[in-house]
């Protein structure tokens, strides 16, 4: 059995940010998720920005904590030591119609309150934007949508949770909570009992599964697919700006952008499952993306591609983000209708959740030791030769470059290892490191990365697996 | 920071490395180094293990590290250097010398200052992300070459029931290893209506095993979460997409991909060298030079070869001629030809022979594009003719050559065709 103080159910953008800024008081954290690894699902695969609100639901709860958040993420990456960028979007007109959109889509913005959209003509667009199809007519520029890397920031928080006093539980699966005197008293998992004064569901897409289990399931998650091509950094056709389309009233559309990391990223589509773990890509999800894209920028050359991905949106049904309290489960925080904007207002949910904590009873006493500061891994190919050269003397293994395309070396990878919160699979080593997310995506590194995990975990080959248990990278010895 | 000098510097340790290095030493270089990323010399040859090499080049068939051990020794014993374990991160190519950046855990932070450079760094596979493979992401999905070092260096099987997408030289390499080792290779699946490798390959890969080869058909689906559980196969219609009805799903749990190899050239382009758009390797003239001077080029990273042999011959060239260019003794052009693809041919390299004073045999490798029985092979320039000659077949897994005299040469253009042979022609 283990006592806590809060327990947040998942591991994702929200439940991070939530475990962290929960730190800031003198309470007990622990967080718990069924994966192998932090990082959920839907905060690791999207498009990987930092949006502004602008064209949010004006008065909603998820345009106030957007709003809110879009400004804390420089200094909160400076803090935690996590690439990030302010390159702006652009959104283009190329018809009449959308022509004629442009100034209800600055009226919302204004009503979300983001004061700083500006109107461009096609000879502005067209200098920022040089590979931008001809046709434009006009458009906007919202100046503070940026970039991220969307897992680095999941990372982020957990690791400073953690230095802070948050515990984590990975591989661990809630499955049921006893109720009595309307309050949760305890919480089964796969592994030991946990007894919380407080619960949080940060459970994203299963978060309907975790509060069916205080019967608060009269709303269902209803997983939302988009499927995304990743360029290779060397493609010739680029853009510099989030390039955005108008959006219709189906769907906000596909988009261009950059990755922190200098790829494109080009997508997303919008199609609604049941299946909440089908990430599969299909033909004609990638070339509806080419299709719509292309409007955009002619040029763009899928054949560059390197990759393709799909993640989902945790769309919840009836819409909105909804965060819940009880008088029947007085203990309880409920969040859901998270959706794509939701690593944005990771930021904003964090203090949210902890203020909602608060006005059902938490004792917020200040936490004086809590320290917002947090180091990332040395990147070896962000330095300077110099420092290359420091690096590689009080660490030899910095001096050797074990994946080639994103230059990743050893020490790095042994570094990730061996984090407090350590990197035990192949897709948690390439996650925080990009090993594998290159253009030859592993051809050259996987072998050897399964090597390095084996030896620094002292494991079999046989034992290292490509994310979740059951994903085996290798099947036995060739010869004992 | 930690420097050398040297005349020649070689980026890459594999048998084009090798080959050059020795030819640049025999040659007159004073001092050559090859710079290799491994812990060992001898490129993917480390991981060849099967026989097949050498019947050209020695007369007599080797194993892949049994050919790049007689290399290894003939550049060691010439007095050939070598630093092992460090990657090169920027070439910077200068009037006098080009640098190259390189790290390694000893000497941290190295730059090596160098008369010329070869570029030897081969190439890599082509992924499931290059050739758009739907599906899942599950574990199981390897490149033919990562499996090969999995099995050949890592003594770690990948998989149990294995498809193989492509019937490149590797997969079906592939294909025979994973027999042997006690998997079942369910199937090789091929896109195209021809064998994408060598038809030797075929017979002593696939037919002796009886591993069915299924020609224009192509995996259209890949299922399972965790692990690979099947995938789905559909044959093609002749633009290559897949009929919807004639898919079927075979279970596995490994999925190869032997689909194509790519030369590795992102660092030839942070030194601006030239890249040929078709072969995606720098333009080179006929002694093996790209569009940098003091920088040559030469194997797997110029064009994709069939045949280590040819690579070492080819190889030989960029060595002796880098060395003399260490020396300032390359002859200055006085013209040049471009050499060109005609009609089913999809490149030449060469792609240019610069004209000077001497007087030697040049050999023009191409690939085909499409497979042709009984065909003639010609060269010619102005419609004029300068050599040709006759193939019972030809197929674009297999690297043809001809050979044509420099002195027969005039500034302007060369065209290599390769047509059907007249009936009573």
């Amino acid at each position: 059995m283990i006592k806590t103080d809060i327990l947040v159910i998942g591991a994702g953008a929200v439940g991070c940010a939530i475990a962290r800024e929960l730190t800031k008081y003198r309470v007990k954290v622990l967080v718990v998720d069924k994966n192998e690894d932090i990082g959920g699902l839907a905060s690791r695969s999207n498009s990987a920005i930092i949006h502004t609100g602008f064209d949010a639901p004006p008065g909603s709860l998820e345009s106030e904590l957007v709003v809110a958040a879009n400004p804390m993420y420089e200094k909160l990456c400076m803090d935690m030591d996590i690439p990030f960028a302010k390159t702006g979007a652009i959104l283009p007109a190329f018809t009449d119609e959308q022509f004629a959109m442009l100034p209800s889509i600055k009226e919302k913005a204004f009503n979300n309150r983001v004061y700083d959209v500006e109107y461009l003509t096609a000879e502005q667009l067209l200098a920022m934007e040089p590979n931008l199809s001809p046709d434009v007519k006009a458009g906007l520029f919202i100046p503070r949508e940026s970039i991220i890397d969307p897992f680095l920031l999941v990372v982020a928080y957990a690791e400073n949770a953690q230095t802070n006093g948050a515990s984590f539980l990975l591989s661990t699966k809630v499955t049921g909570m006893k109720i009595e005197n309307n309050k949760i008293q305890s919480v089964t998992t796969t592994g030991e009992e946990i007894v919380p004064s407080y619960v949080i569901n940060a459970a994203g897409l299963f978060n309907d599964e975790i509060a069916a289990m205080v019967n608060k399931n009269d709303y269902s998650v209803n997983p939302r697919k988009g499927q995304f091509y990743i360029l290779d950094k060397n493609t010739n056709c680029k853009v510099n700006h989030i390039v955005l389309p108008i959006p219709t009233k189906l769907t906000k559309g596909k988009l261009m952008c950059p990755t922190i990391h200098g790829n494109m990223l080009v997508g997303p589509t919008a199609e609604d499952l049941v299946d909440k773990e089908d990430t599969s890509c299909d033909s004609a999800g990638l070339f509806s993306v080419e299709e719509d894209v292309r409007r955009l920028i002619p040029n763009v050359n899928l054949r560059d591609t390197i990759t393709q991905y799909a993640g989902l949106r945790a769309n919840r049904n009836p819409e909105g983000l909804h965060v819940d309290t009880y008088d029947d489960v007085k203990n309880y925080v409920n969040l859901s209708g998270v959706r794509s904007t939701g690593l944005t207002a990771s930021a904003a949910l964090g203090k949210y959740v902890a203020q909602t904590l608060i006005k059902i009873g938490m004792e917020a006493e200040f936490n004086t030791r809590f320290t917002p500061i947090r180091k990332g891994i040395p990147r070896f190919n962000e330095l300077s030769r110099e420092e290359q050269n420091e690096l590689i003397k009080k660490n030899p293994l910095y001096g050797k470059v074990i994946c080639r395309c994103e230059t990743v070396t050893e020490g790095e990878i042994t570094d990730a290892i061996h984090r407090p919160i350590p990197a035990r699979s192949m897709d948690a080593i390439k996650r925080r490191l990009r090993p594998g997310a290159g253009r030859c995506q592993g051809g050259f590194c996987g072998p050897r990365v399964i090597d390095i995990l084996a030896k620094e975990l002292r494991l079999s080959a046989a034992d290292i697996n490509k994310n979740l248990s059951g994903s085996y990278m290798i099947v036995g010895k060739i010869r004992d | 920071m930690h420097e050398i000098k040297c005349d020649v510097a070689i980026i890459g340790g594999g048998p084009a490395g090798l080959a050059a290095a020795a030819a640049a030493k025999k040659h007159g270089a004073e001092k050559v180094l090859i710079i290799e990323r491994d812990s060992a010399l001898g490129g993917i040859l480390q991981q060849c293990i099967h026989p097949g090499f050498g019947l050209i080049y020695y007369n007599e068939e080797l194993t892949g590290p049994e050919y790049a051990g007689r290399f290894i020794s003939e550049a060691e014993s010439l007095g050939v250097e070598s630093i092992l374990n460090t990657m090169v991160l920027e070439l910077l190519p200068g009037a006098d010398e080009t640098r190259i950046i390189c790290t390694n855990s000893d000497f941290g932070i190295t730059e090596i200052k160098a008369r010329s450079v070869i570029l030897a760094m081969g190439c890599r596979e082509r992924t499931r992300g290059n050739i758009q493979l739907p599906g899942t992401r599950p574990a199981g999905v390897y490149t033919a070459g990562a499996a090969q070092r999995l099995i050949n260096r890592q003594n770690a099987m990948v998989g149990r029931e294995v498809v193989i997408l492509g019937s490149g030289d590797i997969g079906m390499i592939m294909a025979r290893r994973l027999t042997l080792e006690g998997s079942k290779v369910v199937a090789v699946v091929e896109i195209m209506n021809f064998l994408s490798g060598l038809t030797r390959n075929r017979v002593q890969c696939l037919d002796d095993f009886g591993i069915p080869l299924m020609l224009s058909h192509t995996v259209t689906w890949i299922t399972g979460n965790r692990r690979v559980e099947g995938v789905k196969i559909a044959k093609v219609d002749e633009n290559k997409k897949p009929i919807p009805e004639t898919e079927q799903f075979f279970k596995c749990d490994t999925l190869l991909l032997s689909v194509g190899l790519i030369p590795e050239n992102e660092l030839s382009c942070t030194a601006s060298v030239e890249i040929g758009p078709v072969t995606s390797g720098p333009v080179v003239n006929q002694y093996m030079q790209t569009s940098i001077p003091s920088i040559f080029a030469c194997g797997n990273v110029v064009h994709v070869n069939d045949l280590v042999d040819n690579v070492s011959v080819e190889s030989e060239i960029a060595g002796k001629e880098a060395a003399a260019y260490a020396a300032g003794a390359l002859p200055p052009a006085t013209g040049s030809v471009s050499c060109l693809a005609g009609s089913n041919v999809r490149y030449v390299c060469p792609q240019r022979i610069d004209l000077g004073n001497e007087e030697k045999d040049i050999t023009l490798y191409f690939r085909v594009s499409a497979p042709e029985t009984k065909v003639r092979i010609f060269a010619s320039q102005d419609n004029k003719e300068l050599c040709s000659k006759k193939a019972i077949k030809v197929n674009p897994g297999e690297m043809e050559h001809l050979t044509i005299k420099s002195k027969d040469l005039q500034p302007g253009k060369l065209i290599v065709n390769i047509s059907k042979e007249e009936k009573n022609g």
